[in-house]
C-alpha cells in the first residue's frame, strides 16, 4: 500500500516534470519567448516603475527582464531550470492585457469552473449510476435496449450544439432556466472562496438565500451540458460494470439468504462494481476540461474555459502559458487523487 | 465415381475481410448507418452537383428565409437562408466536403504519425519505448481540445493550422493502439516461430504481425475519425478554426448562434449534420468492432 502511494507520488512528479518541459517549450515557441513570461513586470511606460504595488519582487529582477536577449544568451539548461524555480515559486507572470498575476488570476476564475464541473459530475453521477443499474437489471429487455441506444446517441452529440438546444427548448420557449451567466444581475455577492453557491450563503446581504437558489437556478443548464457526455460513459459503464457483478456468486447467496433487493444492489453489488466507473470517471475530468471550453463559452460562465479562450484571441501569452500549466496540474492531482479513491474502494490494491 | 467427386468437394472457406463483411452486414443497425455514412461521402464528393447555390452566395432579398416546410419557407431555398440571405441547404451539403476531408487528412496524419509511433516504440528498446509513451500519456492526460486550442494559439488560427492541431492530439490515441496490438501479438508462437526461422524485424512486421494488428487500427481509424469531425468543428465554433466565409459545420454554427432566438433552424440544421455524420461513424465502428471481436472469439 504505502509502496504504491510512493509509486503513484513518484510517477506525479514526473508526469509534472514533462508538464513542465511541454510549457517551457510553449513559452518558447511564443513570440516574446520564455523570460517574457516569467520575468515580465507590467512597468508604467511613462515612469518606468512597477505597477505593482504589493509586488514581491525587487528592482534588480525588474531590470533582469530584456526581452530575448537574455534568452539567446543563456543556456537552455539554466534558462530551464530558472524557469523551473521561478514556476514552482507561483510565479506565472503577468496578463499583458490587464497586468495582473496569471498566478492570481488562475484561482479567480478556476473555482467557477470547477464549480460547474461539480454540477455536471453530480448530474452525470445522479443519472447515470440509477439510469445504469436499471439497465443492468432488465438486461436485454426495451427499457435496457432504450438507455444503452439513448447513451450511445448522446454521446455523439456536439455539446455546444446540445447547449445551443436546450437554450432553445427551456430558455427561449419555455423560459424557465436563464440563459447566461452564474447569478442574476440584480445580486451583489463579494467573492470569498469564487464559489458563487458558498458565496451566496456567506453574503451578509439579506437576500442571500434567494441569491443562493439563483446561483442553482444558472447552474442547472451548464451542468446539463457539460454533464450529458459523462453521463452516457457512466451510465453505459455502471450498465457492463453491474451485468458482470451481479451474475457472481456471492450476490446470489446474498438473494438466498432474503436480503432484499435494494439492499443487495446498493449494498452488495454497487461496491465491487463502482471500481470501474471510478477509471472512467477519471477519463472524464478531460471530457469535462475540454467541454468547459465550449460550455462556458455559450453560457458566459466566468470561468478557466473562457479566460483562456479569451487570452487566445487577445494572444495574450502569459495567460495561456499559466492557464494551460494550471489547468494541466489540476488535472495530474486529479487524476492522483481518483487513483487513490480506487485504492480505497479495491480491497486487492491495498494487499498488494 | 462418387468418390472422386468427394474428393473435388471441398467446404470454401471466405476470407476473414468476407467474413467480417458478412458479420457486419447481420448487424442491422451498424449496416444503415454505413449505407448513411457513405451516401454523406457521396454527398461530399458530388457537392457542385448537388448544390443549387454557391455556399458563399448572398441573396439579399431573401434573408432569414425559413426553411420550405414553414409557411413562410420557399422551395428555392429548401433548408433556409442564413442571417445574410446564402442558402443553408448548399453550405452543409459543401459543409459535408469541408469537414469530411479536413477529417480525413486529420486521420491521415495523425495515423502515419502514430502508428509509426507505435511500432517503433513496441520494436525498439525499453529506453526509446519508455519516452515515447511518457509523452503519449502526457499528451493523453490533457483535454485534447484544449491542448488543440492552444497549439492553435501558438502556430495561429486557420484551417491548416487546425488540421495539424487536431491531428497532433490524436497521435497517441494510434501509438496506444499499435503498440499495445503488437505486444500482445509478439509474445504469441507463430511470431516466435517466424523469428527462429530467422526473419528480420522488418520480414516479421510486415508479413506476420501487420495482418494480425489490422482490426484495433481499424476501430482506432474510425473512432479519430468521428474525434477529428468533432474536434475541427469545436475548433470551427469557437472561432480558432475554418473562418467565417467557410462552410464548416462548427464555423456555421458559431455563426448563427447569436440568430437562436428568431431563425432556430440555422443553428439546428447543420447541428444535425454534425450529429448524424459522428452517430453513424460511431455506430459503423461499433459494428466494425463486434464483427471483429466475434471473428476472434469463434
Amino acid at each position: 500500500m504505502l509502496y504504491l502511494a510512493l509509486r503513484q507520488v513518484l510517477n506525479l512528479i514526473l508526469s509534472f516534470f514533462v508538464l513542465t518541459i511541454f510549457t517551457f517549450s510553449l513559452a518558447k515557441a511564443f513570440p516574446d519567448g520564455v523570460s517574457f513570461i516569467v520575468d515580465y513586470v507590467p512597468v508604467d511606460i511613462y515612469s518606468g516603475d512597477s505597477l505593482l504595488h504589493d509586488s514581491q519582487l525587487n528592482s534588480s529582477q525588474i531590470n533582469n527582464f530584456r526581452l530575448n536577449e537574455s534568452e539567446q544568451n543563456e543556456n537552455i539548461f539554466i534558462s530551464y531550470f530558472h524557469y523551473l524555480s521561478q514556476i514552482l515559486t507561483g510565479h506565472f507572470g503577468y496578463s499583458t492585457v490587464r497586468g495582473t498575476s496569471v498566478f492570481s488570476e488562475f484561482f479567480i476564475y478556476f473555482p467557477a469552473t470547477l464549480e460547474l464541473s461539480f454540477g455536471a459530475i453530480i448530474f452525470a453521477l445522479g443519472l447515470g449510476l440509477p439510469l445504469g443499474i436499471f439497465a443492468a437489471q432488465n438486461k436485454n429487455k426495451w427499457q435496457d435496449k432504450l438507455i444503452v441506444s439513448t447513451s450511445l446517441a448522446g454521446s455523439s452529440i456536439p455539446i455546444f450544439w446540445w447547449a445551443m438546444l436546450l437554450v432553445l427548448f427551456f430558455s427561449l420557449l419555455l423560459g424557465i432556466t436563464p440563459v447566461a451567466s452564474r447569478i442574476g444581475f440584480e445580486y451583489d455577492i463579494i467573492p470569498v472562496t469564487g464559489f458563487m453557491l458558498i458565496d451566496t450563503l456567506l453574503s451578509k446581504q439579506p437576500y442571500s438565500i434567494d441569491a443562493f437558489f439563483s446561483a442553482i437556478h444558472h447552474l442547472i443548464l451548464p451542468a446539463i451540458v457539460l454533464g450529458t457526455i459523462p453521463l452516457t460513459a457512466i451510465t453505459r459503464t455502471t450498465r457492463s460494470s453491474m451485468i458482470r457483478v451481479l451474475s457472481e456468486d456471492y450476490i446470489r447467496s446474498a438473494k438466498t439468504r432474503g436480503i432484499s433487493v435494494a439492499q443487495v444492489i446498493w449494498k452488495y453489488a454497487l461496491r465491487n462494481a463502482m471500481i470501474p466507473i471510478i477509471t472512467v470517471l477519471s477519463l472524464q475530468i478531460s471530457v469535462l476540461i475540454a467541454g468547459s471550453l465550449l460550455t462556458e463559452t455559450i453560457f458566459s460562465w466566468p470561468g478557466a474555459g473562457k479566460w483562456l479562450l479569451e487570452a487566445v484571441n487577445r494572444r495574450d501569452f502569459p495567460v495561456i502559458h499559466g492557464g494551460i500549466l494550471a489547468i494541466a496540474s489540476v488535472i495530474i492531482l486529479s487524476h492522483l487523487a481518483l487513483d487513490f479513491a480506487s485504492m480505497l474502494v479495491d480491497p486487492k490494491w491495498r494487499q498488494r | 465415381m462418387a468418390s472422386q467427386s468427394q474428393f473435388y468437394h471441398q467446404t470454401r472457406i471466405p476470407s476473414t475481410y468476407a467474413r467480417w463483411w458478412k458479420h457486419f452486414y447481420e448487424n442491422k443497425l451498424a449496416f444503415i448507418a454505413l449505407v448513411i455514412f457513405v451516401s454523406m461521402c457521396l454527398v461530399a464528393i458530388f457537392a457542385n452537383f448537388i448544390a443549387p447555390y454557391d455556399p458563399t452566395l448572398s441573396f439579399t432579398d431573401a434573408i432569414h428565409k425559413p426553411p420550405s416546410w414553414y409557411d413562410a419557407g420557399d422551395t428555392q431555398f429548401l433548408l433556409g437562408t442564413d442571417y445574410i440571405g446564402r442558402d443553408i441547404f448548399s453550405r452543409l451539403v459543401f459543409g459535408a466536403r469541408l469537414s469530411l476531408s479536413l477529417a480525413g487528412a486529420v486521420v491521415l496524419l495523425s495515423a502515419s504519425a502514430g502508428i509509426f509511433l507505435g511500432v517503433v516504440s513496441a520494436f525498439a528498446n525499453s529506453w526509446i519505448d519508455a519516452l515515447i509513451m511518457r509523452v503519449m500519456d502526457f499528451i493523453l492526460a490533457l483535454p485534447s481540445l484544449l491542448l488543440a486550442v492552444v497549439i492553435v494559439a501558438v502556430i495561429g488560427r486557420g484551417l491548416p493550422n487546425a488540421i495539424y492541431a487536431v491531428a497532433i492530439v490524436l497521435i497517441p490515441h494510434f501509438v496506444l493502439a499499435t503498440r499495445t496490438a503488437i505486444k500482445h501479438e509478439i509474445l504469441k508462437e507463430y511470431v516466435t516461430a517466424m523469428r527462429l526461422d530467422g526473419a528480420s524485424k522488418t520480414r516479421l512486421f510486415y508479413h506476420c504481425i501487420l495482418p494480425n494488428i489490422l482490426p484495433p487500427i481499424i476501430i482506432q481509424l474510425t473512432l479519430a475519425f468521428s474525434t477529428a469531425i468533432l474536434e475541427i468543428a469545436s475548433l470551427g465554433f469557437l472561432g480558432l478554426g475554418a473562418q467565417a466565409p467557410h462552410p464548416e459545420w462548427g464555423t456555421i454554427l458559431s455563426e448563427s448562434h447569436n440568430d437562436i432566438l428568431f431563425a432556430s433552424w440555422t443553428v439546428t440544421l447543420p447541428g444535425l449534420a454534425i450529429f448524424f455524420t459522428l452517430l453513424s461513424i460511431n455506430l459503423v465502428g461499433d459494428g466494425l468492432r463486434d464483427a471483429m471481436d466475434l471473428e476472434k472469439n469463434k
